[in-house]
């Protein structure tokens, strides 16, 4: 069942947990001010979030909304995306031209989100960051599989985070147990575009 | 569930153009390490294994047009070629291809000629792909400096998962200057070559390479080394600094250990990540205290080639791939003496010793870690 299916999705200046909007921002075009709009109306109390680019912003607003009590320590983060780090890769290339930023440098790496959700979540829990050209719910799902077939995994979050420009998707997902991961391989891909656009 | 394999392996690295020329230079001790220029970044140059674009098109000719392809391109398509070639275990349409690499095409963020998606790693992977003709899409892993262990660890279990038959790893970054820029911000790179877990170590050497390795199931009688598991931690600590108790490292060593039922005493070789930063070096060696560890012969490759970001966990494990099947333990190269708080085996000549087992580690930025281990298996 659908509804059974923790998920979110950031996509249009709006927020949607569970197919209940519960966050937007009309017209809205600019990134960087619908983050800081979500992060004010949920009184998210994080001060290190201010310090992270974009492409982490939105990973870990995710998470944090979707599992506002915080996420079980066995659950394993899979997660990806078809800009890698792009976004953030273009702000330091600017700053290259004077003094190139450490700041910024270290989130040239698309996985250095997992490393945000995992220090505030305190997860010390396996790690993937793969990059497709387009979404494909199968590989997701056929990796977290293995990683359930192992006894220091429990559950897997699955995180498709993409950002450039302005452009930027975003849709998390929690898969409870084996037997649950079962029944989404025919859901996914229609929670994800519930209609064909 | 069956067992993979590594097979098939090549390395194509200033060391080398397949990976027996890069054993040959391991074993007389070379270093892939040179004082480069650089006006940009660096007034008195910086050492780093770079390879030359003379000799990569060249090596390159008998393939393709050198133009139409991006320097990365070419080094991952030797490397995958040189794996291809003669092996009748690979069949386009059910063997899988996995890159890893951290930053892919990114020297062609400034001033690139070629077409503006060649930046994106996906792009990458499909130009690899193409050239040989896989039917499968290929799987990109980008986790920092673990991903080319990290993918070994994807395309086992994409195998067991019955997507793929077996599969080629290829992994590869470059020494742009948007990494070397980088690294420098964080004053992070060492004036002399780099010295892994030496008490004059002050910062890493950047290297650039290739490598690729067919892994998948095999049913002749030789010895071959085999992939038994890999298990990945987040340090949950800081984004860039490594933990300062070891903890990810730990952890994900005692996870491997202990779910296969592993005595430490049965760990002939330790293949570390060893960056020669200062804090990275110390964070290991607590872990493997941590972990009892310290015995146990350990070396850093990256005297060899440098800090090699997506391909260096992979490149050191086709070397312990080798140095099991030769018994042959290499040197950390360019050691002093012991730097760091805690007791470690470092491995100062090279060895021949009878080598079954070896533990595999990595640790990246975002806090990641892995450890894996590869086994002989003979009959």
């Amino acid at each position: 069942m659908i509804s059974e299916i923790q998920h979110i999705i950031i996509r249009d200046s709006r927020i949607v947990r569970n197919g209940e909007v519960i966050f937007e921002k009309e017209n809205n075009r600019d990134i960087s001010d619908f983050l800081k709009s979500a992060y004010k109306a949920f009184s998210i109390d994080y001060p290190k979030y201010f310090k992270m680019d974009r492409l982490s912003k939105l990973g870990f607003l995710a998470t944090e909304l979707l599992f506002p009590q915080g996420v079980d320590e066995k659950t394993a983060l899979v997660f990806g995306n078809s800009n890698s780090s792009l976004d953030t890769d273009e702000d330091y290339l600017k700053t290259m031209q004077s003094f190139p930023s450490p700041g910024l440098f270290v989130y040239t790496l698309p996985n250095i989100m997992l490393g945000e959700i995992s220090i505030r979540q305190q997860l010390y829990s396996e790690n993937t960051f793969l990059i497709f050209e387009k979404f494909d719910a199968a590989l997701f799902l056929d990796s977290a599989e293995s990683l359930l077939l192992q006894n220091n995994t429990n559950a897997v979050l699955c995180g498709w985070v993409d950002l450039h420009s302005n452009d930027y998707d975003v849709f998390l997902w929690h898969i409870a147990s084996l037997e649950q991961l079962k029944s989404q391989r025919e859901q996914i891909l229609k929670i994800y575009l519930p209609t064909h656009e | 569930m069956t067992t993979n394999y590594l097979l098939a392996d090549a390395i194509i690295s200033p060391l080398g153009f397949n990976t027996e020329e890069n054993l040959e230079n391991l074993r007389k001790e070379r270093s892939g390490l040179k004082l480069h220029q650089n006006e940009r970044f660096f007034k008195e140059g910086f050492y780093a294994g770079i390879l030359s674009h003379e000799i990569l098109n060249r090596a390159f000719l008998d393939l393709g047009k050198p133009e139409n392809f991006s320097k990365l391109e070419k080094m991952m398509i030797l490397a995958v070629h040189k794996v291809i070639a003669n092996n009748p275990a690979v069949n386009l349409k059910s063997t899988g291809l996995v890159i890893s690499t951290t930053k892919g095409n990114i020297d062609l963020i400034e001033n690139s000629t070629f077409e503006k998606d060649r930046i994106y790693l996906w792009k990458l992977a499909k130009v690899v792909a193409d050239f040989f003709g896989f039917s499968k899409t290929p799987i990109i892993v980008s986790n920092a400096c673990i991903s080319g262990a990290l993918a070994i660890k994807t395309a086992n279990e994409l195998i067991r998962a019955e997507r793929f038959e077996n599969a080629i790893v290829v992994g590869g970054d470059l020494v742009s200057d948007f990494v070397v820029s980088g690294f420098q911000s964080f004053q992070a790179i060492s004036t002399k070559p780099c010295r892994p877990y030496s008490n004059d170590r002050n910062g890493i050497s950047l290297g650039e390479a290739a490598a690729a390795v067919l892994i998948g199931p095999s049913k002749t009688a030789e010895t071959k080394v085999a992939y038994i598991d890999a298990v990945t931690t987040n340090d949950a600590n800081h984004i860039s600094g490594p933990s300062r108790t070891g903890e990810g490292l730990h952890r994900c060593i005692e996870e491997l250990l202990g779910r296969n039922s592993i005595i430490r005493e049965k760990i002939d070789h330790l293949s570390a990540h060893g960056t020669a930063t200062i804090y990275n070096d110390e964070m290991e060696a607590i872990a493997f205290n941590r972990s009892q560890l310290n015995q146990v012969p350990m070396h850093s490759l990256k005297g060899y080639y440098g800090h090699t970001l997506g391909a260096s966990a992979l490149i050191e494990s086709i070397v312990s791939k080798h140095s099991l099947l030769n018994n042959e333990l290499f040197s950390s190269l360019n050691f002093t003496s012991l730097g760091v708080t805690k007791p470690l085996h470092i491995i100062k000549e090279h060895q021949k010793k009878d080598l079954k087992l070896t533990l595999k580690t990595a640790s990246g930025f975002g806090g990641c870690n892995i450890a894996m281990l590869l086994k002989k298996e003979s009959l």
